[in-house]
C-alpha cells in the first residue's frame, strides 16, 4: 500500500489527524484543548498563543521555556522544560520566563590566591543552604542542585564544576530555595573559576599560539591560497589520515614540512 | 510500555518481520546498491530542495539580482520594510554608540567582548535573550589544529575539500590560522574544555578531517562557550550594553550611503529606538526558521534571516546563500524531537533506512545530501513513508540493528545521548527504530564579506552564519562554532578600527530603504512581503480562521 499524504505538518505547526485524541490543560489556568502527544510548548502555540519570551531553542538547551505546572486535584508542584514535556490531561501550566538572581560582577583575571574565599565573599548566602533539597527536586535537568552547593560549601570547587555542568540555567532551582540562593549563577562563577584556575593549562595550545603569532603558517596559508583547484584537489586526496586510535600526541604524518 | 501508537507499532512489526532477513544479509556482507554518479546527479535535480527548480525562483532586485534562490528566502530578499520611510523621523537619537552589534549568539558576543576590550562602547542588541541561538545547540565540537601532528595548513586542506574547493580561500586561511587563538583565549575565559589528566585537549575525528581536531565540553560545547562569553559579558556592563528583546528591523544609512546605525524594536511594547552607532556589525546567525520548502529545523527560534534581509537592502552582496545543509536525518516522532539531530553515527554503526514496508530503498551512507534526496523521494515520490500521528512523514532508522551486529549493549554505550533523548518518551532505540526525515541545518552562504568582516556597505561589518564564504557550499561539523569566534573577534576589532576613524556617526537617513522600494516598483513586484520576519508564525489555522476581527482594526 502506498499512499501520498496530501497535507503535511511543515515546520512546527502541529497538524493532529482528524481522529486525533484531544485533551484538555489549563494555561495559566484558562481551559484549552489541545491533541495529546504535543510538547507543552507547542501546545500553548496550538492554543493561539505567540511565544517572546519563554521560548528559545526549542530543543532542551537554552532554559528559556521553565514552566511550573500541577495537575488537577494533586497537590504536588511539578517543574519541567516546556519544550521537553509532553502535555497531559488537566495540566495548570505556567511559564517562568525569567527570574531575577543574584549575580555579582567580579574579574577573572584578578582572583589569585584562595578561591574558596572568593566565592564566600561574593556569594556568602551559599553557606546559608538549609539542606531541604527543594533545588534538587525543581531541576528538570536532573542535576542534584542541594549536592553541588554543599560541594561549593565545603570547598570541593571541581566537583561542584563537574556536577553542575548540565545547568542550562533556567532558574527554577533559585525560584524555590527557602535561603533565597541563586544556584545557578553561583555554579557559573565556580566553573569559570575551575577551567581557568583549576584544570591544568593545555600546553601543545600554548605552543601553537606562539607560532601562529610568530606568523609560522602564513607563508604555508598563502602557499595554499595561491594554488589551483586541480592542485588542491590533488594534496586534499593524497593528504594523510592520522589513525583513530593513534596516542595522543605521538602519531606524526609524513609530510612534516608543513606541520 | 511502547512511546509510539498502536499504528505505527502494527508498522513497526513490518520491521521486525524482515530484520532476521537483513541482519544475514549484512552478516555476509552484502548491502543496498550505491546509486551510480548518474543517478546521484538525477536524484538530487529531481528530489533534493537545493536542486530542485520547483520552489526556487530568480530575483529581480538588489547587488544579487539575476541569482535564483529558494522561494522563501528569494521572497524576503524582495520584501519590503516593515516601516514606511517617509514616516519615521529621525532628527532625535535614543542613543549613540561606537559599535552597535546585532545579534547575541556567538559571532555577536565575541565581537563585543574584543570591542570592548579595545575601548569601545558598545551596544548588542539582540531579539530573544542573550544566548538564545544557535550557538548554544551545538552539540558536536570545534575545530582548531593544536595538535603536533595537525596543523592550520591540514585544516585548510580539509575545510576547502569539505565546501568542494567552493569557499573563499582568504577566509579559510584567516579561519585556520586563527583557530589556535581563539580556543586559546576561551580556555583563559574558563570555559570546560575536555582534556586529559595532563591538561591535553581530547580531541577526536569528524566527518572530513584528516587529523583528529575535534574539541568539546561534554556534549554541550556550544552552550558552555555561550554560557562562559555571556558571563563575561556581564562582567564589563560598563562598555557593554545588552538589549534583549530588542531585534534590529532596519539599518541606518548617512548620504553618502555608509552605515549611521540601526532601527531597533521593543518586541514587547512594540516602540521603536535609533540607535546611532560609527559602525554596527551584523551577528544574526541563520535561517532555519524560514521552512525552506516546508523542511523541519534543527534551529533555534529566531533564525529568520533579519541580518541578511536588512544588510542586502543597504546595498551588501550576498554568496552562496542558495545552498542550505540538510541533515538526512532529523527526528519526526515523538512530536517533542521534531528537527532533532540523529547523528550519522547511527548509520555508521549499521542501522537501515527502511520505508513502511519495513524495506531498504537506499544505500546508508550516501553523502548526505543524496541521502536526504532518496528519503524525500520514497516518502513523496514513491509514496511509502510512514505518516506519524501529528501529520508529519518520514522513513524508519532500523537503530536495534546495531546491538545485532555489535553486541548487546552497544547502542547505549556509543549512543549514551540518543538513547536518553528518545527513553524520555518510553522509545528504546536499541529495541525500536527511530522515525527520521531531512531537517534543516545550516544556512550555507549569506553576506560576502573579506578576511576582516568587511560587507560592501562601508562601516558595516558581518560574523557568523549570517555570511558565505568560508564553507563554501558545504560546511563540515566543528568549524562553525569556529567561524564564529574568530570572525566574531575580528569583525570587532575591525569595526572599533573603522570607529576611530569617524568623528561622528553619519546623519541617519533611510534612504537605501527608499531606493530598494523604488527598485521593487520598477522591478513590477507587487504588493511584498514586509520583512524582517523576526519570529516564525506557528499560529494553526484553527485559531487565524477566528482572528477574523483583527483584519478591520
Ligand atoms: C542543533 C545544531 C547543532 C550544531 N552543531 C554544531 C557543532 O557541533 N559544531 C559546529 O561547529 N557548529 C554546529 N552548529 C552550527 C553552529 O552552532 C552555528 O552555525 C553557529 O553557532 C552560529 O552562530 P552565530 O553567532 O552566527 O548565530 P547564532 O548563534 O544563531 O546567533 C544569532 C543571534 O542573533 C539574534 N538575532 C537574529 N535576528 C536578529 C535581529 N533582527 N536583531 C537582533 N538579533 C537578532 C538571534 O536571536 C541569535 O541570538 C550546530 C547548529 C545547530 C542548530
Ligand atoms: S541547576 Fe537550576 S538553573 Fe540549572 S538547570 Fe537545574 S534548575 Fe535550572
Ligand atoms: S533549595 Fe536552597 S536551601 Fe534548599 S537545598 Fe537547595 S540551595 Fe539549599
Ligand atoms: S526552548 Fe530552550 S530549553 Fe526549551
Amino acid at each position: 500500500m502506498a499512499t501520498k499524504p496530501k497535507q503535511l505538518a511543515t515546520g512546527d505547526r502541529t497538524i493532529p489527524p482528524p481522529d486525533a485524541k484531544m485533551i484538555p490543560i489549563y494555561i495559566m489556568g484558562k481551559e484549552y484543548m489541545v491533541p495529546e502527544t504535543i510538547t507543552i510548548m507547542k501546545a500553548i502555540e496550538y492554543a493561539g498563543y505567540k511565544y517572546i519570551r519563554g521560548c528559545g531553542c526549542r530543543g532542551g538547551i537554552c532554559g528559556a521555556c521553565a514552566t511550573f505546572y500541577r495537575f488537577i486535584g494533586d497537590y504536588r508542584l511539578r517543574t519541567g522544560l516546556a519544550c521537553q514535556t509532553v502535555v497531559e490531561p488537566d495540566m495548570i501550566i505556567v511559564q517562568l520566563p525569567f527570574f531575577p538572581a543574584n549575580r555579582p560582577s567580579y574579574t577573572l583575571d584578578n582572583i589569585e590566591g584562595d578561591l574558596h574565599a572568593e566565592l564566600r565573599r561574593l556569594y556568602p548566602e551559599v553557606f546559608k543552604c538549609v539542606g531541604c533539597g527543594t533545588c534538587t527536586r525543581t531541576c528538570p535537568m536532573d542535576i542534584d542542585v542541594m549536592d553541588y552547593v554543599a560541594l561549593m560549601k565545603r570547598g570541593d570547587l571541581k566537583g561542584a564544576a563537574l556536577k553542575s555542568f548540565d545547568c542550562v540555567m533556567c532558574g527554577l532551582c533559585a525560584s524555590r530555595c527557602p535561603a533565597q540562593i541563586s544556584q545557578f549563577t553561583a555554579a557559573m562563577f565556580v566553573r569559570r573559576l575551575y577551567g581557568k584556575y583549576i584544570l591544568p593549562k593545555a600546553e601543545h595550545l600554548k605552543k601553537r599560539v606562539e607560532e601562529v603569532k610568530s606568523g609560522r603558517y602564513e607563508r604555508m596559508l598563502e602557499e595554499l591560497r595561491d594554488k589551483s583547484v586541480e592542485e588542491l584537489k590533488k594534496l586534499y586526496t593524497e593528504r594523510e589520515r592520522e589513525p583513530d586510535l593513534s596516542e595522543p600526541g605521538k602519531w606524526l604524518p609524513d609530510d612534516k614540512e608543513h606541520l | 510500555m511502547s512511546g509510539y501508537t498502536e499504528e505505527l507499532k502494527r508498522l513497526i512489526e513490518k520491521v521486525e518481520q524482515t530484520r532476521p532477513r537483513r541482519l544475514e544479509q549484512i552478516k555476509r556482507g552484502e548491502h543496498y546498491p550505491q546509486l551510480t554518479m548518474e543517478q546521484r546527479e538525477e536524484w538530487l535535480k529531481k528530489y533534493h530542495p537545493d536542486y530542485k527548480d520547483e520552489g526556487r525562483r530568480k530575483i529581480s532586485v538588489g547587488p544579487n539580482a539575476g541569482q535564483t534562490f529558494p522561494g522563501e528566502v528569494a521572497a524576503l530578499l524582495e520584501s519590503e520594510s516593515r516601516l514606511n520611510p517617509d514616516e519615521v523621523d529621525l532628527s532625535k537619537a535614543d542613543c549613540s554608540v561606537d559599535v552597535l552589534i546585532i545579534g547575541g549568539g556567538g559571532a555577536g558576543t565575541a565581537a563585543a567582548l574584543t570591542a570592548s576590550e579595545m575601548g569601545a562602547s558598545v551596544i548588542l542588541a539582540t531579539k530573544l535573550r542573550h544566548g538564545d541561538s544557535n550557538t548554544v545547540m551545538a552539540e558536536g565540537g570545534i575545530q582548531c589544529a593544536d595538535q603536533e601532528c595537525d596543523s592550520p595548513y591540514f585544516h585548510y586542506l580539509d575545510v576547502i575539500g569539505g565546501g568542494h574547493f567552493t569557499n573563499s580561500p582568504e577566509l579559510v586561511s584567516a579561519l585556520t590560522n586563527d583557530a589556535p587563538l581563539v580556543v586559546s583565549w576561551l580556555e583563559e575565559l574558563g570555559m570546560m574544555f575536555d582534556k586529559l589528566p595532563d591538561g591535553r585537549m581530547k580531541v577526536r575525528h569528524g566527518g572530513g578531517t584528516s587529523r583528529k581536531r575535534m574539541h568539546s565540553a561534554g556534549d554541550m560545547t556550544g552552550a558552555e562557550i555561550m554560557r562562559v562569553m555571556r558571563d563575561e559579558v556581564r562582567n564589563r556592563t560598563e562598555r557593554i550594553r545588552v538589549l534583549e528583546f530588542s531585534p534590529a528591523v532596519e539599518l541606518l544609512t548617512g548620504k553618502d550611503g555608509s552605515v549611521a546605525g540601526a532601527l531597533l524594536y521593543n518586541l514587547e511594547t512594540k516602540e521603536y529606538y535609533i540607535v546611532r552607532a560609527k559602525s554596527v556589525i551584523i551577528a544574526t546567525g541563520g535561517f532555519g526558521r524560514l521552512h525552506i520548502q516546508g523542511f523541519p529545523t534543527t534551529n533555534h527560534y529566531g533564525a529568520t534571516l533579519d541580518g541578511v534581509v536588512m544588510a542586502y537592502r543597504a546595498g551588501a552582496s550576498l554568496r552562496d546563500l542558495d545552498s542550505t545543509q540538510y541533515h538526512p536525518t532529523g527526528a519526526v516522532f515523538p512530536e517533542q524531537n521534531v528537527g532533532l539531530l540523529v547523528t550519522e553515527k547511527v548509520r555508521g554503526l549499521g542501522a537501515q533506512l527502511l520505508n513502511m514496508d519495513g524495506e531498504e530503498f537506499c544505500f546508508p551512507l550516501e553523502p548526505r545530501d543524496v541521502e536526504s534526496a532518496c528519503i524525500i523521494r520514497e516518502c513523496l515520490e514513491v509514496g511509502k513513508g510512514i505518516v506519524t500521528p501529528t501529520g508529519r512523514i518520514g522513513v524508519w532508522l532500523d537503530s536495534p540493528l546495531i546491538d545485532l551486529i555489535h553486541g548487546e549493549g552497544t547502542v547505549r554505550r556509543e549512543l549514551p545521548a540518543k538513547y536518553t533523548q528518545f527513553k524520555r518518551y518510553n522509545i528504546d532505540i536499541s529495541k525500536e527504530p527511530m522515525l527520521v526525515y531531512p531537517t534543516l541545518h545550516y544556512q550555507n552562504g549569506g553576506i560576502k564579506i573579506d578576511q576582516w568582516c568587511e560587507t560592501d556597505v562601508r562601516g558595516l561589518f558581518a560574523a557568523g552564519e549570517t555570511t558565505g564564504g568560508v564553507h563554501g557550499r558545504n560546511r563540515l561539523m566543528g568549524n562553525s562554532l569556529l567561524d564564529v569566534l574568530v570572525f566574531g573577534k575580528r569583525a570587532g576589532k575591525s569595526a572599533v578600527e573603522y570607529a576611530k576613524g569617524v568623528e561622528e556617526s553619519p546623519e541617519p537617513t533611510l534612504g537605501h530603504v527608499k531606493r530598494f522600494h523604488q527598485e521593487l516598483k520598477e522591478a513590477g513586484i507587487e504588493s511584498p512581503q514586509k520583512g524582517p520576519v523576526l519570529l516564525p508564525d506557528y499560529t494553526p489555522e484553527h485559531v487565524k480562521e477566528r482572528q477574523w476581527l483583527q483584519a478591520g482594526l
